[in-house]
């Protein structure tokens, strides 16, 4: 069972506000593409936490912190400065960095733990895989100053950030102080990272500033939503992951509380309406499925333009030669257009046929339209070609000029290839188009 | 602590530990070269993290001493990170870090997790899994025939001689793939293949390193001894050689010098390849800062003492030929901004006998100064006349691009020059272009 005692709360209330605060800063890091400079710093602050140790003697939190910080913004510093003059790549730099210090760091741990009596071992090697357990009203109230820090920044520099995140090229030609931008958001990053090590852990510490934020994105769109879902993302994991690990007293907290983040994570990723993999997939299919309608609108529109009005009947097997797909697929396009008043069926010889109702018709004639008009288009500005992709997707009448798509029209009219499209059909399907909606 | 022995007894397990520490820092070592040329560090990097549950359930389900299933095991899992890391990326639209950073992260907790509650069934704790334990790997022994071996030895001998077998039978596709990436799949050489291929491999590495120096050291081992070779030069069979290099000295450091300071052994390699690192990046003879530092004040050097030609050749020019020649010291150095880079280089024109001191303080160009300064005063010249011509510029915008590009005229480019011009004999500015002698 649940045991709320005084130490519970405390742990508690210091996990979730490490994991608001790193869910507001992550955000920042994510989007601009550093997501693992957390990771890199929390590697580095391990040679500057025994150093501290070191030198402070004592396992008292603050000093410890400060080495920690001095160590982990060194790492980003020689990571500046080695991209810069060295020809070194950006990847094999991070992991040269993060795997030197993190050697130097345990070189030190073991330097220390054959020195000292004082039965300090368990107290460090606990910040490379975290331990709640010893977490003291202090300390929760540093993460908390930080956590808080955090959200002055982020509130005050809202706009700034949100600029400097999405189009930081815009904003130094602007003027804003980009460098400055830059470094608040470094140094908000390095600070939540060192006040984690001692709840998560060097190794693992870097998930809290990825895992909330990279999570809430399959959720929106937006910034301030981003944000907020992500602090209460990360409030809700540091919390959960806490409680999960007070039950096994054998785990470290932070495989715990990173497990927890994973969870979230991948329930967001596959069940997110819109972003999410499955409503991407379902939206894909359903958008397949409407070419399919409209291939076999506009083909049974052309066979209707043969010598005989007779051929614009298909069945469904017909249908599945037709297209090469599966006679399931076709039964069921076949079905979805009966069922939207573009199909009709009838009865015959060959089996039940398939023929354009008057809607099916108008649709059709406004799909081969677009067609006719892009194939004539492309035949006459062929150099254009490259650019225009995805030419089912673009409606034509969106794309291009009014007075292009007369012309168009009038050299497609005078071969007498031009679909007849009721002005009112053209410009519904326009308006829906523009809406998001299909026709 | 024991401190270092390196004869006598005990001596065997200094030594042991160093040849355990170099079998799997160059295994490492070989495969991180092409991590970090197919800029793949990273990925590397979380594979090493990430196989951690597939070493633990290996070891669980089949034992320590079951070499291929532990092998299987890791590979498959770092298959699927890799597999899972590229369908974040591309199907959940995660940025390609972010996405590295949850995989590792992900797959490196549900490790410890297994090796927290296992740890007593599978001879494996979490320690180790950080630190390694090369003195426990150089201490448990077995007896193959007459011969005493630590018994991880085989398992890392196997991966050595897979990566190297790999290496070797795959050199071509990987260097292709490697340097340009477009080519090998235009050669039909499948640079996803090639990918799967370096992550199964470098599964295979952590494997035999894991035990010996743990995760983060693996890692270490995978990317700066590669990244140092990389400074070292343009080559890859030299790069691959320079990367095994660094990961046996660091082996050979760490194991002398973490007894020394009664130290983990694994993380004193780390430390000692890293200070390999640095000592590449300072003096690295082509790509070194030093290197760098002390060519870019060769040039300014260059530069100054053909400055310091061409303003005593336009003296002479300016000046009729009776009177006084040459000009001050003082003078010729404040025309080239002064400085050491200014005195060194008059000094070396001096010694070359490019100028002569007449009068006691005046300088003066020799018969082979003054060829030296009409080709750079004509590489100026004929470029001015050549901008005039062709681009149309102003008679103020000349001077200033023609002082930079000047030095870096030679006779075939005045040439070309020269053919470019109607008449290649006057400037711009009406001064007279020397001849070619």
């Amino acid at each position: 069972m649940l045991d709320l005692s005084y130490n519970t709360i405390v742990v508690l209330l210091g996990t979730a506000l490490l994991g608001a605060g790193a869910g507001l800063v992550g955000s920042f890091s994510v989007l601009r593409g550093r997501a693992l400079i957390g990771d890199v710093i929390a590697h580095a602050a391990l040679p500057g936490l025994c150093l501290a140790f070191l030198i402070a003697g004592r396992k008292n939190l603050t000093p410890l912190l400060i080495g920690a910080l001095a160590t982990g913004t060194l790492s980003v510093l020689l990571l500046t400065v080695l991209r810069r003059y060295t020809r070194v790549k950006d990847d094999a730099l991070l992991g040269t960095i993060r795997s030197v210090f993190f050697g130097a760091g345990i070189v030190l741990i073991t330097y220390i733990q054959n020195r000292s009596t004082e039965g300090s071992k368990a107290g460090l090697t606990s910040y490379i895989l975290g331990k709640t357990a010893g977490m003291v009203a202090a300390d929760v109230q540093l993460i908390g100053g930080v956590a808080l820090a955090a959200l002055v920044c982020v509130v005050l520099l809202y706009k700034e950030l949100r600029l400097a995140s999405f189009d930081p090229g815009f904003a130094r030609v602007q003027g804003w102080p980009a460098l400055l931008l830059d470094n608040v958001q470094m140094t908000l990053a390095a600070l939540i990272t060192i006040v984690g090590l001692p709840a998560v852990g060097a190794v693992l510490v870097a998930a809290m500033l990825i895992l909330p934020p990279v999570t809430m994105r399959f959720w929106t769109d937006r910034l301030s939503k981003l944000l907020v879902g992500s602090a209460i993302i990360g409030a809700a994991i540091g919390g959960l992951g806490t409680l999960t690990s007070a039950q096994y007293s054998l785990l470290p907290t932070g495989p715990v509380i990173v497990l927890v983040g994973t969870a979230f994570f991948v329930v967001s990723m596959l069940f997110a309406p819109r972003r999410g993999i499955l409503a991407r997939a379902a939206a894909l299919r359903d958008f397949r499925r409407m070419l399919l309608r409209q291939r076999i609108l506009s083909r049974l529109y052309e066979y209707a333009e043969g010598p005989t009005s007779e051929d614009a009947w298909l069945t469904e097997s017909e249908v599945a030669t037709t297209f090469d797909i599966t006679p399931a697929a076709a039964r069921h396009a076949i079905n979805d257009a009966v069922f939207g008043g573009t199909l009709v069926p009838r009865s015959s010889a060959k089996g039940t046929e398939y023929g354009l109702t008057d809607a099916g018709w108008d649709h059709a004639a406004l799909v081969v339209r677009g067609e006719r008009l892009w194939q004539r288009y492309l035949v006459e500005h062929p150099d254009l070609a490259g650019q225009l992709v995805d030419l089912d997707l673009t409606n034509i009448d969106d794309y291009l000029p009014a007075d292009v798509i007369r012309k168009l029209e009038a050299s497609l009219a005078a071969e007498g290839r031009l679909p007849e499209t009721s002005e009112s059909a053209a410009s519904q399907a326009s308006a829906a188009r523009r809406q998001g909606g299909r026709p | 602590m024991t401190g270092l022995v390196l004869w006598g007894p005990g001596a065997e397990l200094t030594w042991w530990n160093f040849a355990v520490g170099a079998i799997v820092n160059s295994a490492c070592a070989i495969l991180g070269c092409f991590l970090v040329l197919r800029r793949m560090s990273m990925l590397g990097d979380a594979i090493s993290h990430a196989v951690l549950p597939g070493i633990v359930i290996a070891y669980f389900l089949a034992g320590r001493e079951a070499v291929v299933s532990l092998y299987l095991g890791a590979m498959i899992v770092a298959i699927l990170t890799a597999l899972l890391v590229q369908t974040l990326n591309r199907f959940g639209s995660v940025p390609e870090d972010a996405a590295l950073g949850i995989a590792f992260t992900a797959f490196f907790s549900i490790g410890v997790v297994l090796v927290s509650n296992f740890a007593s069934r599978a001879h494996i704790d979490v320690d180790c899994v950080l630190f390694g334990d090369m003195d426990f790997v150089s201490i448990d022994r077995f007896y193959w025939g007459p011969f005493d071996l630590p018994r991880a030895l085989p398992k890392m001998l196997i991966a050595l001689v897979a990566v190297v077998v790999f290496v070797g039978v795959f050199w071509k596709e990987l260097k292709i793939a490697s340097f340009d990436p477009a080519l090998a799949t235009a050669m039909g050489i499948s640079a996803i293949v090639v990918h799967y291929l370096l992550m199964a491999m470098t599964a295979v590495v952590t494997v035999a390193a894991l035990e010996a120096v743990g995760v983060v050291i693996c890692v270490a081992m995978l990317i700066v001894p590669a990244a140092t070779a990389y400074l070292l030069t343009d080559r890859l069979s030299t790069m691959t050689l320079w990367s095994v290099a660094v990961a046996i000295l660091s082996s050979l450091a760490g194991c002398i010098l973490a007894p020394l300071t009664g130290t983990n052994i694994a993380g004193m390699m780390a430390v000692a390849a890293g200070m390999q690192f640095a000592l590449a990046v300072v003096f690295a003879p082509r790509y070194g800062l030093v290197g760098k530092g002390i060519r870019a004040w060769r040039l300014s050097v260059r530069i100054a003492e053909e400055d310091l030609t061409a303003l005593l050749y336009r003296d002479e020019e300016s000046k009729p030929t009776t009177g006084v020649r040459g000009l001050t010291i003082e003078h010729l150095l404040a025309g080239v901004g002064g400085g050491f880079t200014g005195r060194h280089a008059l000094k070396k024109l001096q010694q070359r006998g490019m100028v002569e001191l007449v009068d006691g303080a005046r300088v003066v160009l020799s018969a082979a100064g003054r060829e030296a300064a009409e080709s750079l005063v004509r590489s100026h010249r004929l470029w001015e006349a050549y901008l005039v011509e062709h681009f149309q510029l102003p008679l103020d915008h000349l001077h200033e691009p023609a002082e930079k590009i000047e030095h870096f005229i030679g006779p075939q480019l005045q040439q070309q020059l020269a053919a470019g011009l109607p008449k290649a004999d006057t400037d711009p500015h009406g001064s007279e272009i020397p001849p070619v002698k």
